[in-house]
């Protein structure tokens, strides 16, 4: 039996430190593993997320050896060194230990408004082809573990949570802004709360996704295109003036009620 | 009481898996306020592991001829029916099979996005037990597409998400349930529900086993809490043991590998590479004749479903997982006690298309190249036929003002359920026990709770902090978990269980006096000790259950009473609370009307 030490962040909001802990591995141990046995066997006090344990529920994100990764799918052996620093993500308020409060993220969907479809196709089975849906079955694959929104620098190193939805979100609204069947007209929110303008395209968010979505290339480049289309293409906005072309045929976003939801911490 | 944060809603959802957030999106629609609890965050609770698909008879593919395949909600009944091997409650099979069409459609209009056929209607796949292709289908991560649509729509509809808070008792005023009581996993307050109805949507509990598919929330809190109220339990024998778990590595013991792959061509194979499910012993009486005898005929099958019977490999889960039992008791399985699936000869751009959560899964997590390799598995404990009995028009439980509907209920399943069913189950139930709930609330106002119950609540709650010597909980749960592994799994016999009911009584005793550091604030180890009382008591009620019924039916094989008996046949087992011990009384199995008896001769 090999071993290993795990360096794990302990604290509060009020502060921590990194303490180590001495684990037996086995074949193929990932990290939540090294964790969930010194629970049981050292220290049952240490707080961290996880469900599936398997990469589908996005529950057990932290970072590791400072990179923002699920505990579930790194696998102590694919670490370098004989030292393994877990710490909690770091753009969300630290609650205890790994654990962080990612309510906001929960509050920002809540903003964005569910599908609604258009008027003659509601009620009836939709008849769409594979490759119509391909792009958004793409997008359907979070399992919002919100690492993108970790890293992403709006949020991370800016702080700005009051102007930009961030990563996870921008998926989310692509993927019904490129729905065959949906009637809104997202680019209002895009263009405003959501704050699609934020992003830069580091692309640090595709760099750390899970699911390997191609978050920046397949979902916020085209939404910035189609909210630089409504709102700064001046030959466009000239042909809507002149009465050529319409500005959106889509129901405008205000038909919806926003906000309903209450998320309780 | 006034000293607790204190919430009130008509109607308490608890639990945000697919059935929860289904009773929200009904309850809202009936105009009830509606507050849920998820013991995770919301999104995370265990439908997300569902991967295969969501079963209903929408009849949407077509044969190499150009014909629809002729499936119905007839058929469909027919074959749960046939898989629950008829422990299943009538009225519910027949509500659910003619429902579940219109609720995967309605998922659609939610968000959904399915495969689609060439058509460019929804694609459905084959599955274990179900006569034509009925599994509606995202890839292999159905269940993800499911919980994310429903919790978007009931986010859409409005609701008040209680996320990370754990429940631990429901509240009476008089015999019926007002309330419920638990902490906040983060902060470790204690928190008050008051609702005119509740609508339990806690999921199944697979954690007292040591090899099983299911995620640290699957305790059983939900059951235990009904149970204590008063709700009577259903054959809390029948546990689904899922065929295929992955074998290998030793930390991904248990998790699931998809029917999905058996339902896209994957084949078992033992240690002599012989495809075992071929041997005619493995196929129960009431499937003779209706799979392939031979690999020639099982691969033409991939083509046209028409004209050849399906593999083996898709007989019911119960089936398959008794044959991998039988394999590696037998010496023919891999040096990891396990057997081979197989499903290289797809191709890898195939596998990759069909199956790419199952590709990542071993790609990443074990180290197997799924196009190229065969994958180990064993069977892993999956999921629970039995639970709280609610009646099938609006789930009500026999408690007055508490309403169950998804895994935890039970009625549908019989003694095995098929794959693909318990999505479509979450679905038809969830809606029909939010309905249920919403009526019950707007006729009644809420109720007045004696903070009693609560005091008594703390006391469990509480013990293990203040302890000065006590007990790991950790300690037991593991001894639970190998205890229950080896006596009460999948082969049970009167001495096994005898064995694992002796362990079990050991264990609670043992367990009245834990011992937890640290504080209520985040602490697993705390979450842990109220879990293990939980998980003691489903156990001592599975065993009970499963020594009491004397023959092999579904789930339920017994070596020593290994046929059918058509006396138990026609009794469920259920289980209540009397004072301190378990009462478990035989009751008749509902009777089948003329007409669903009628569709079941037809189509069997």
């Amino acid at each position: 039996m090999e071993t290993i030490t795990l360096r794990i962040f302990r604290g509060d909001a009020s502060g921590g430190k990194l303490v180590d802990y001495k684990v037996e591995t086995f074949p193929n141990m990932v990290v939540l593993d090294a964790i969930h046995s010194i629970q049981a066997e050292q220290d049952s006090t240490i707080a961290c997320r996880w469900n599936c344990k398997a990469a589908k529920c996005g529950s057990c994100s932290a970072e590791i050896d400072g990179k923002p990764a699920l505990m579930c799918k790194t696998q102590v052996h694919d670490c370098k060194g004989d030292v393994i620093t877990v710490t909690p993500m770091r753009t969300f308020p630290l609650l205890k230990d790994l654990v962080t409060d990612v309510s906001w993220n929960y509050r920002m969907a809540a903003k964005i408004p569910p599908l609604t479809p258009r008027a003659d196709v509601a009620g009836s089975p939709f008849n769409m082809q594979q490759i119509d849906v391909d792009r958004v079955q793409e997008f359907r694959k979070c399992i919002e573990c919100f690492l993108c929104q970790n890293v992403c620098h709006v949020l991370r190193e800016h702080e700005r949570t009051d102007a930009f939805f961030g990563p996870r979100q921008m998926v989310r609204i692509a993927s019904l802004e490129m729905h065959p069947m949906d009637d809104l007209n997202r680019r209002e929110q895009l263009k405003g709360e959501a704050g699609v303008g934020f992003c830069n395209i580091t692309k640090c968010c595709t760099e750390v996704c899970p699911e390997s979505i191609h978050i920046t290339d397949n979902a916020i480049i085209p939404l910035k295109e189609r909210v630089v289309d409504d709102y700064f293409d001046p030959v466009r906005k000239g042909l809507v003036a002149l009465g050529l072309i319409k500005k959106s045929k889509k129901a405008p976003l205000n038909s919806v009620p926003n906000d309903l939801t209450k998320i309780i911490v | 009481m006034d000293s607790y944060e204190t919430f009130e809603y008509d109607v308490l959802v608890v639990g945000a898996g697919g059935a929860g957030l289904r009773a929200v999106i009904a309850a809202r629609e009936a105009g009830c306020s509606v507050g849920v609890v998820c013991k995770s965050l919301l999104g995370k609770a265990h439908t997300v592991m569902a991967e295969g698909g969501v079963a209903a008879a929408l009849g949407n593919m077509k044969s190499p001829d150009g014909m629809n395949e002729p499936d119905s909600w007839k058929v469909h009944l027919t074959d749960t029916f046939k898989g629950g091997a008829f422990l299943n409650n009538p009225r519910t099979v027949e509500i659910f099979a003619k429902e579940a069409p219109d609720r995967v459609l309605e998922l659609e209009q939610y968000g959904a996005v399915f495969d689609r056929t060439p058509e460019g209607l929804i694609a459905e796949r084959p599955f274990g037990g179900h006569k034509y292709r009925r599994l509606n289908h995202v890839g292999d991560r159905t269940g993800l597409e499911l919980i994310r649509t429903v919790q978007d729509k009931a986010v859409g509809v409005g609701m008040s998400v209680h996320m990370e808070v754990t429940l631990t008792r429901l509240l009476k005023d008089g015999d019926r349930v007002v309330g419920a009581f638990g902490y906040h996993r983060d902060s470790g307050n204690f928190v008050v529900f008051r609702a005119k109805a509740i609508v339990l949507a806690t999921g199944g509990w697979g954690r007292m086993y040591q090899f099983t598919s299911n995620s640290w929330e699957g305790t059983g809190d939900g059951l235990q809490m009904a149970y204590e109220a008063g709700a009577e339990l259903l054959d809390m024998e029948m546990i689904q043991f899922h065929p295929t778990g992955m074998a290998w590595p030793p930390g991904m013991r248990g998790i699931l590998v998809t029917e999905g792959v058996r339902g896209e061509g994957g084949i078992l194979k033992n240690n002599k590479g012989e495809r075992f499910m071929f041997n005619p012993e493995y196929t129960p009486p009431l499937y003779k004749g209706q799979f392939a005898e031979d690999a020639a005929e099982a691969a033409r099958w991939l083509d046209d479903k028409k004209n050849n019977r399906r593999p083996p490999e898709l007989l019911p889960r119960d089936v398959v997982a008794r044959a991998i039992y039988k394999e590696v008791e037998a010496g023919r399985g891999t040096e990891h006690k396990a057997v081979l699936l197989d499903v290289t000869h797809r191709g890898e751009q195939y596998i990759k298309r069909k199956l790419p959560s199952m590709y990542e899964q071993f790609h990443a997590l074990g180290a197997v190249d799924i196009t190229k390799e065969a994958m180990e598995v064993y069977p892993t404990i999956h999921y629970t036929m039995g639970g709280v009995w609610a009646e099938p028009e609006g789930c009500a439980t026999t408690v007055p003002g508490l309403f169950a509907a998804g895994e935890v209920a039970a009625g549908l399943h019989g003694a095995n359920r098929l794959g693909g069913n318990s999505l479509s189950d979450i679905l038809v139930f969830g809606k029909r026990a939010g309905e249920g709930a919403a009526a019950y609330a707007q006729s009644t106002k809420l109720g007045t709770i004696d903070s009693s119950q609560i005091t008594a609540e703390l006391g469990i709650l509480m013990q293990p902090l203040g302890a000065s010597e006590g007990e790991n909980p950790y300690k037991i749960h593991q001894e639970l978990q190998e205890n229950m592994q080896h006596d009460c799994m999948i082969a049970r016999t009167e001495e096994g269980l005898t064995r694992a009911l002796n362990k079990i009584q050991e264990l609670k005793l043992r367990a009245t006096k834990l011992k937890v550091a640290g504080t209520t604030a985040f602490n697993p180890g705390w979450h842990a000790a109220r879990d293990l009382r939980f998980m003691l008591n489903t156990s001592e009620i599975i065993v009970r259950c499963a020594l009491q019924r004397k023959e092999s039916r579904g789930a339920q094989w017994r070596l020593d009473y290994p046929s059918l008996d058509a006396e138990w046949g026609k009794k469920n087992l259920v289980a209540t609370k009397d004072g301190d011990s378990i009462l478990i009384k035989e009751r008749p199995l509902a009777e089948m009307s003329a007409e669903l008896k009628a569709i079941v001769e037809e189509y069997k």
